[in-house]
C-alpha cells in the first residue's frame, strides 16, 4: 500500500499539522499544494525584481521543520513552493540543510513557464480576446501533468519542487512511480487523480470549510487534522487522518470537496486523463475513514491550460463605519457621496455595505437591524494616483458627514489579473535539476 | 397547499471558483430528499434565485452517484478573483447564497 499525505492545501495554510502528519503518519510522500492561480504570477513578479526570488516565501518556515522529520522518517516531499522559480527553491533548501546539518537531496522540476512561447495573437479562453489586449504580460505558466515529475522521483530526490503543476498531479505522480502505473492507463489515472483531487486542499476534506456550528458541528477545529490516503494498485483509496486530530472525514465532507472547482463532472481536464466523476463510489469504511473507486478516465488533452499574468492596475479600497439608528440610511448617504464626487476621474466605484457588532463592541438595540454598517468603497484604476482617490474621499467623509462615521481603514494595490490560454503539450519540454548536499 | 422551505434546512452547499465560473454542489443531508432536490432545483430557477450575481448561464449536472448536484455558473464572479472589485473575490461564500432559495416540500 502507499501512503500520501497532504499537508498544505494552499499558499497561506497553517504550518504545524504537515510536521505532525510527517512525523507519525507513516507516509511514503507528503505533497505541500501552495500555488493558487494568482500565486505564480506575484512569485514571477518578484522574480523580476530580484533573480533569486520567485518561490513560495513561506518556503523557508515549512521546509525547515519538515526536513529533519521527513529525513528521519522516510517521508519524500513533493511540493510546487518552487512557484516561479523552482531552481531557487531547491538551491534556498539546500542552504537550509547545511544550516541545520541535514543532508538533502532535491530535484527542482522546470520547463513551465512558457512565456517565450506565447503567440500575443492566440485567444484567451476567458473572453476571446488575444493576449495582447491584456498588457503588459508579466507571466505566462503552462499546468505540468505528473509526467513531468517522474524523472525527478527516479532520480531518488528527497524533495522535489515544481512550478506551476495541476493540483491532483502533484498526488498522482508518486501513484504511477510507484505502482509503475502505464501512462495511457486512463483508468488508474483517473482514479488516482480522484484521489488528488479530494486531498490537495487539505483541511477541506477533515471537515474544516464544512462547519456550520448547531447544524454541521466538527470537532476540535482548531486543531485540525489533514489528511491522508492509502491506495492500492489499481487507485482505489481509502482517506483518512491521524488519530486525535480534529476534524471529521465523513461522506457528506468527502463529497463536497470531490466535487469542488469542477466545472464538468463528465469530463475534468488535467495534463494526465479526462475524468468522469459519474461513476465514483464514495464509501464509509470506519471512523473517519471513506473509501474511493470508480472513476473512469479517457485520453489526455492534446493541449496544457496557460495561466498569464498580467498587470492589470490598481485596486484602491477604503471603508468607513456608521453604528445604531439608522446606520443603514448614513451609510447609503455616504456610497452616495463617495460616489457622486469620483463619478468624473475614477468613473465606475464598487459600494459594498458590512456589519455586525465592531463599532460598539455590542448592539445596544437589538431590533435596530442591521445596529452597524460599514461602507466599502473600490476601484480599480490605471494609476496609483488614482487608485489612492478612493481613500481621500471616504477619509474626507470624516468632517464633511454623513454623523456618526468613523474607523477609516485605506489600502492601494497593485492588481495582477490572470486569464487562459492553450498551448499544445509538444511545445512544452521540462526538465529535471538535481542539488545536492552531501553528508 | 405545499410548505415552503429553505434549501438550507435540508442540504448543504460547497462553492469553487475557476476564473469567472462559480461551482455551487448540492447535497441533500437526507438521501432520500435527493428526488425533491432534482424536481425542485433546477437550472432555471438557480439562476432566478442568484439573479444579480450569475450573468451568464447556468448548467445542471446531476450525479445520483454521489447523491449530488452541481450547478456551474458562468460570469459570476466580477471578473474572477484577481480582479474582481468585491470582498469576496472567490465567491466562497456563494454557497450560503444558494441555500437561501426556497423549494415546495
Amino acid at each position: 500500500m502507499l501512503r500520501i499525505g497532504s499537508g498544505a492545501g494552499f499558499a497561506g495554510d497553517r504550518l504545524d499539522p504537515a510536521v505532525r502528519l510527517a512525523e507519525q503518519g507513516n507516509l511514503n510522500y507528503l505533497v505541500l499544494e501552495c500555488l493558487a492561480e494568482r500565486t505564480i504570477a506575484l512569485a514571477q513578479r518578484r522574480k523580476l525584481q530580484n533573480p533569486a526570488t520567485g518561490y513560495d516565501s513561506l518556503l523557508e518556515r515549512r521546509i525547515a521543520p519538515l526536513l529533519p522529520v521527513i529525513k528521519k522518517q522516510r517521508v519524500r516531499l513533493i511540493t510546487n513552493m518552487g512557484a516561479a522559480n523552482p531552481l531557487a527553491a531547491a538551491d534556498k533548501i539546500v542552504e537550509l540543510a547545511c544550516q541545520l546539518q541535514v543532508p538533502v537531496k532535491v530535484a527542482a522540476v522546470t520547463g513551465d513557464d512558457v512565456a517565450d512561447w506565447i503567440d500575443p495573437e492566440q485567444r484567451v479562453l476567458e473572453s476571446g480576446k488575444p493576449i495582447s489586449a491584456y498588457a503588459p504580460v508579466i507571466s505566462a505558466n503552462a499546468y505540468l501533468g505528473a509526467e513531468a515529475l517522474l524523472p525527478a522521483l527516479e532520480s531518488g530526490a528527497d524533495i522535489i519542487v515544481t512550478g506551476r503543476v495541476a493540483d491532483p498531479s502533484l498526488f498522482l505522480a508518486p501513484m504511477i512511480h510507484h505502482y509503475r502505473w502505464r501512462l495511457d492507463d486512463f483508468t488508474r489515472l483517473a482514479q488516482g487523480t480522484v484521489v488528488g483531487h479530494l486531498l490537495e486542499c487539505a483541511g477541506q476534506l477533515t471537515g474544516g470549510y464544512f462547519a456550520d456550528p448547531g447544524v454541521k458541528d466538527i470537532p476540535n477545529m482548531a486543531d485540525l487534522g489533514f489528511p491522508y490516503a492509502d491506495v492500492d494498485e489499481d487507485g482505489r483509496a481509502t482517506i483518512s487522518k491521524l488519530e486525535g486530530t480534529g476534524g471529521a472525514i465523513t461522506l457528506a465532507t468527502a463529497r463536497e470537496q470531490l466535487l469542488y472547482e469542477v466545472t464538468d463532472p463528465l469530463a475534468y481536464h488535467t495534463p494526465d486523463v479526462i475524468v468522469d466523476f459519474s461513476g465514483i463510489q464514495l464509501r464509509e469504511v470506519g471512523p473517519d475513514r471513506i473509501e474511493v473507486f470508480g472513476a473512469r478516465g479517457r485520453e489526455k488533452p492534446p493541449t496544457l491550460k496557460v495561466s498569464i499574468g498580467y498587470r492589470a492596475g490598481f485596486r484602491g479600497e477604503a471603508e468607513i463605519s456608521y453604528a445604531g439608528h439608522n446606520a443603514q440610511g448614513r451609510a447609503e448617504l455616504a456610497g452616495e457621496i463617495v460616489r457622486e464626487r469620483l463619478r468624473q476621474e475614477v468613473g465606475e466605484v464598487r459600494i459594498d455595505y458590512i456589519g455586525s457588532t465592531s463599532t460598539h463592541r455590542k448592539s445596544f438595540t437589538p431590533d435596530v437591524v442591521p445596529y452597524e454598517v460599514r461602507m466599502r468603497a473600490a476601484a480599480l484604476t490605471p494609476t496609483p494616483e488614482l487608485a489612492a482617490r478612493i481613500g481621500e474621499e471616504v477619509e474626507a467623509l470624516y468632517t464633511n458627514g454623513p454623523a456618526g462615521g468613523g474607523g477609516v481603514r485605506r489600502s492601494v494595490n497593485e492588481v495582477i489579473g490572470i486569464v487562459s490560454t492553450l498551448i499544445p503539450r509538444e511545445k512544452v519540454a521540462t526538465q529535471v535539476t538535481i542539488r545536492e548536499l552531501v553528508p | 397547499m405545499k410548505l415552503k422551505r429553505k434549501l438550507y434546512e435540508l442540504a448543504h452547499c460547497r462553492a469553487g471558483d475557476k476564473g469567472d465560473t462559480l461551482t455551487l454542489s448540492l447535497f441533500p443531508y437526507d438521501e432520500r430528499d435527493y428526488p425533491l432536490l432534482c424536481e425542485q432545483v433546477t437550472a432555471d430557477k438557480v439562476k432566478a434565485h442568484l439573479q444579480g450575481i450569475v450573468k451568464g448561464e447556468v448548467t445542471r449536472y446531476a450525479l445520483p452517484n454521489l447523491c449530488a448536484l452541481q450547478f456551474v455558473c458562468r460570469e459570476a464572479l466580477l471578473g474572477g478573483v484577481t480582479t474582481s472589485l468585491t470582498l469576496d473575490t472567490h465567491g466562497k461564500s456563494l454557497s450560503y447564497a444558494l441555500l437561501e432559495m426556497e423549494i415546495e416540500a
